[in-house]
């Protein structure tokens, strides 16, 4: 499956987004994540699917004004 | 000042951007005695740990964290964002940026409205960064915002009050809102002299981050804040055009 993470494509085989994020390296990190542009709780990425060609951004704190 | 029902004693609100290094940021925070810093939220690769180093850095310091919505231009994107952040940062306050244009980053009032509808309904604490036009700020106050962030020139201009009329009309009209002056300060002068209009609050991050001291010039952003906010309350004199004279006439000897 293909996916576009942070706007660069990527090659995945999980498609559950847990799954995906483990898969993609960030296993226990502290970040927000949205596919396709809608925020997803991460309470709720175990029961949301990936498809092909999905969007999925991953975000994470930093400095700001 | 009381914001969303927290009391706090500082004045000053400082953004954590743009320092030479996270050890300067460390000090500029602990010499301005804020007690909120602002913070954001961008892409992290898997194989990256700069959010999480930044987040614990955040913790250390001890402070309140309020996450911004900087860079959105849509409606869909700051809230979006919005609810990225409650969840990365575990805080229901929002600074709810929605800008309208490029060069001056000016707000997007209409979007920032609407946003601000959004977000109070789904229980975040809103902090919009508006213009001093006081219709929009009375639809944000009846959208839920119970905080006004009016700016006092473009982000990073270091232009200071652009608007003095314009600032004074909102404080007049908004007795018992907070006020917070959000962005554009460069000068501790400019704190001041929005902290003896009645401003509650200043919120700034370029001016102590890109000054060559960060840390004198954080402390001096207290000391201005400070100054600022006693000139108030002390009831300061009106101008006028004319001289009075402050030494007695009354007993004055006459040579003629």
């Amino acid at each position: 499956m293909r996916i576009l993470l942070n706007g660069a494509e990527r090659q995945l085989t999980a498609s559950r987004l847990d799954e995906a994020l483990d898969a993609l390296g960030y296993k226990g990190a502290v970040v927000a994540t949205a596919v396709n542009g809608r925020f997803v709780p991460a309470l709720r990425r175990a029961n949301t699917q990936l498809y092909d060609g999905d969007s999925l951004e991953v975000l994470a704190p930093m400095q700001g004004g | 000042m009381k914001v969303y029902d927290v009391e706090l004693s500082s004045r000053l609100l400082l953004g954590t951007a743009r320092y030479p290094s996270p050890k300067i940021l460390a000090a500029a925070v602990r010499a301005s005695r804020a007690e909120i810093v602002t913070v954001s939220l961008r892409r992290e690769g898997g194989d990256q740990r700069a959010g999480q180093t930044f987040w614990s850095f955040i913790g250390e310091l001890g402070v309140r964290v309020l996450p911004n919505t900087a860079g959105c231009h849509s409606v869909k994107e700051a809230v979006t964002t919005a609810h990225m952040a409650r969840e990365l940062f575990g805080t229901t306050w929002i600074k709810l940026e929605v800008i309208g244009e490029a060069d001056t980053l000016q707000p997007d009032v209409f979007g920032l409205v609407e946003a601000a509808r959004i977000l109070s309904e789904d229980g975040f604490e809103v902090f919009p960064y508006t213009t001093e036009d006081l219709v929009v700020a009375e639809r944000l106050l009846e959208r839920g915002c119970r905080v006004l962030m009016p700016w006092g020139a473009p982000i990073g201009s270091a232009r200071g009050l652009n608007n003095l009329f314009g600032l004074r009309a909102m404080r007049a009209h908004f007795l018992d809102v907070p006020l917070v002056i959000d962005a554009g300060l460069g000068v501790p002068s400019h704190a001041t002299a929005a902290m003896e209009m009645g401003y509650d609050a200043v919120l700034l991050n370029t001016a102590v981050a890109e000054a060559g001291d960060p840390v004198r010039m954080a402390e001096a952003f207290a000391l201005a804040v400070e100054a600022g906010q006693l000139a108030h309350a002390a009831s300061p004199l009106e101008p006028r055009d004319m001289a009075a004279p402050s030494t007695p006439v009354l007993g004055k000897a006459i040579f003629a």
